[in-house]
């Protein structure tokens, strides 16, 4: 059908909304309820138009395109309209934004600079609402919440959890948990996706890069590791496009600030897998006890079974995740090598992900001392005024500092499965598989699948990626037999799209920083986890085998039934 | 928690719109809405707790602490309002040291406010278990908490 906007026809399908209308003519609506692919809520109006013939403003967003619709997006009215409620958010919201760490993203700081606000026309009434700083991940301001909905739909709706909704009503009405309960003691996973979501200051990080600044500052021997998600995310916060692999100029910026190391926590993904991959084969061949395996290197998805989900707990892989792993390692067979005391070392992980920051105080694990998000880097280059586009690139420190394509593809949903099967294939039959990708468990959707032939045993593999994915599979009655091993990551599409990285800007980041992945693994010679020299020497020279001893010891944990106040 | 119980047996299999008969049972039959209530009442209709109560909290009829030996409705009607209620308000708060909906710490008095108890010849009036206080001033309030205060010492000394 045809429609006209701004006076310029256009072609439109029945059924669309007018945003999307708006959007596939690169218009410019701002929004800030909207939510992609999910029912409008219209709760926030700033996508008002107008349409000619009609007497109101309608939201874009929730209202259907029909033959001949005349729609203005930009005249007098319109703007006013948007400034108006711009205004009036304003009116509840305390100035704050010399101080609030969304101050280089806020959408709504962009919004009142857009359309010109430039003074207080309604009287000024701050709610004075409580924050909440109880949990290790994120941290909760009320009063910087415009009550757009996002964060509650996004918890419910796309993860499963419902940890926070709406509560009271009218003025007092807020976004808050159960019984007004502080966050830390409710089901919430510490996942993120809230804090990626919210328009404004309400969700942010719990920032930690003064205390890891402090720690350089104390003349400690800080060290650091960096995830596989990081590197294809980090350039972004400097200009770089998304996906650009910024490996080495971000080692050298670390080196620049003081860390006296800096690894790759990919090699200790190469080694969660070969711990991994031999659990797995030998819970096969020992008679498929605790069948489906689960993986275990997402903290969110941890405290999920541990939460929601207590029967699956000993289907949990007992592998911890590979930031642990490297901590652990480089607190003892480090330490030992370098003849230094393990209490002066401190480590810090730089990760994709608000939940490590829980994972690294969990009950009797002691391997990383602060886990820093990829945004929380990017702001402590700033910091330090490292020029991080000039820098020099370097190479990741040895002896953690080679990684297989097989570690690097962690970051992205299926990528754990994948390198777990690579090297399955190889502990089993002695030989690696003819070809060693699998292109089924690649990709944004939420549930994958793939199946390998191992010495005559299939394996029927799962990849699922969003809890709210996971939750409809473990409810369905004969998920049991249609799966031997799952790979579950909290965010959807995996680490590259965790809660502590860049804000997503643009539809195709994602998909951008996951191909990304996926080509430094196609252009690696060592490909496999079992292949990488660092793991092996590592084992001959001081783990033995997997699965033995030590490894028990250092790279394995236990899980706990978590009791928490909404369940 | 055997009443809890039953009105969730009741409501088996219900869906979500009957959220907020459920709760007025609940409370009903338990004088408030409890935690292990929300919890159960989320189970059984498959929400969150947050959910169940983001929308109890919406409305004022619901408490969510058990009510104290002595409840207090303060008339907050317009005739009531009128003569002044929102003194008597005040004061309860003060000297309780609690808002509307909670109780005491030692469960002693709770808060309430409604919207008419239908006694405005009396106005304006509160009332305590039930039965009316009329004509209501500061002072008279104050009296009525420190003599419920003193029999109860009185009784928990014998
Ligand atoms: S961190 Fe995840 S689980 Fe917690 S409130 Fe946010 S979206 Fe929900
Ligand atoms: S906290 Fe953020 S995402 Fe949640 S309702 Fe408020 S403004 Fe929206
Ligand atoms: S998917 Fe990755 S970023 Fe998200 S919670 Fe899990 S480990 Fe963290
Ligand atoms: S974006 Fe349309 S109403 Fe909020």
């Amino acid at each position: 059908m045809k429609v006209y906007v701004n006076g310029k026809e256009v072609e439109a399908k029945a059924g669309e909304t007018i945003l999307s209308v708006l959007k596939s003519q690169s218009v410019d609506v701002p929004t800030l309820c909207h939510m992609e692919g999910k029912i409008p809520s219209g709760a926030c109006r700033i996508c008002v138009v107008e349409i000619e013939g009609q007497a109101n403003l309608v939201p874009s967003c929730s209202y259907p395109i029909t033959e001949g619709m005349r729609i203005k997006t930009n005249s007098p009215r319109v703007i006013n309209a948007r400034k108006t409620i711009i205004e009036l958010l304003l009116s509840s919201h305390p100035d704050d934004c010399l101080y609030c760490d969304k101050q280089d993203s806020c959408e709504l700081l962009f919004l009142a600079r857009k359309y010109g606000v430039n003074e207080k026309r309604f009287v000024k009434t701050v709610r004075n609402l409580k924050p909440d700083f109880s949990s290790p991940s994120i941290i909760r301001d009320p009063n910087k919440c415009i009550l757009c909905g996002k964060c509650v739909r996004v918890c419910e709706e796309v993860q499963g959890i419902g940890c926070i909704d709406f509560i009271r009503r009218g003025f007092r009405s807020q976004v808050g948990c159960a019984f007004d309960s502080s966050i830390n003691v409710t089901s919430c996973v510490n996942c993120g996706q809230c804090v990626n979501i919210c328009p404004t200051g309400a969700l942010m990080e719990n920032n930690n890069i003064m205390m890891v600044k402090k720690a350089i500052e104390s003349g400690k021997y800080v060290v650091a590791q960096h995830a596989p998600a990081v590197s294809v995310s980090l350039g972004e916060e400097f200009g770089f496009p998304a996906g650009k692999d910024v490996d080495g100029l971000m080692v050298s910026a670390l080196k620049e600030m003081g860390f006296k190391a800096v690894f790759d926590t990919s090699f200790a993904a190469d080694l969660t897998i070969m711990e991994e991959a031999s659990e797995l084969v030998e819970r096969i061949k020992s008679g498929k006890k605790d069948m489906p395996m689960f993986t275990s290197c997402c903290p969110g998805w941890v405290k999920y079974v541990e939460t929601f989900c207590q029967d699956f707990i000993p289907n949990l892989s007992t592998c911890k995740s590979p930031h642990q792993m490297l901590g652990s390692i480089i607190k003892s067979y480090y330490a030992k090598k370098n003849k230094i005391d393990p209490k002066d070392i401190v480590v810090v992980s730089i990760m994709p992900c608000t939940a490590k920051k829980f994972e690294i105080r969990r009950e009797n694990m002691e391997d990383v001392d602060y886990s820093l998000t990829t945004r929380e880097l990017a702001r402590m280059i700033s910091v330090y005024g490292v020029d991080f586009k000039n820098l020099k690139p370097q190479k990741a420190d040895i002896p953690f500092g080679e990684r297989s394509g097989a570690g690097k593809i962690f970051g992205s949903s299926g990528g754990v499965c994948e390198a777990a099967l690579r090297t399955a294939y190889w502990l089993v039959t002695g030989k690696d598989l003819k070809k060693l990708d699998f292109e089924s468990v690649r990709g944004m959707e939420g549930v994958k699948k793939t199946e390998v032939d191992i010495n005559g045993i299939k394996i029927k593999v799962g990849v699922v990626s969003g809890l709210g994915n996971i939750k409809n599979i473990l409810e369905s009655p004969d998920f049991k037999n249609e799966f031997d091993f799952i790979e579950v990551m909290a965010c959807p599409g995996g680490c590259i799209n965790g809660g502590g990285q860049p804000f997503v800007k643009n539809k195709k980041t994602l998909a951008e920083r996951m191909k990304a992945l996926y080509e430094i693994d196609k252009s690696e010679n060592i490909r496999t986890s079992h292949s990488n020299s660092a793991v092996k020497f590592l084992y001959e020279d001081f783990l033995g085998k997997p699965l033995g001893e030590k490894s028990h010891h250092l790279l394995h944990t236990s899980y706990l039934k978590r009791s928490v106040a909404d369940k | 928690m055997s009443k809890i119980k039953s009105v969730i047996e009741k409501y088996k299999n219900a869906k979500r719109d009957f959220l907020i008969p459920m709760l007025q049972e609940i409370q009903e039959a338990q004088g408030y809405v409890s935690k292990e209530a929300v919890k159960e009442i989320a189970r059984a209709l498959k929400i969150s707790s947050a959910k169940v109560y983001g929308v109890a909290t919406f409305y004022n009829q619901f408490r969510f602490e058990p009510l104290g030996k002595y409840h207090i409705m303060v008339c907050r009607g317009t005739a009531c309002h009128v003569k002044g209620s929102s003194q008597s308000l005040n004061i309860a708060c003060e000297v309780l040291k609690i808002k509307p909906g909670q109780t005491t710490k030692d469960g002693l008095f709770s808060l309430e406010t409604v919207a008419c108890m239908g006694a405005c010849s009396l106005a304006p009036v509160i009332s305590i278990n039930g039965e009316f206080y009329g004509e209501m001033t500061a002072e008279k309030l104050k009296k009525l908490i420190s003599e419920i205060r003193e029999k109860e010492k009185k009784n928990e000394g014998k």
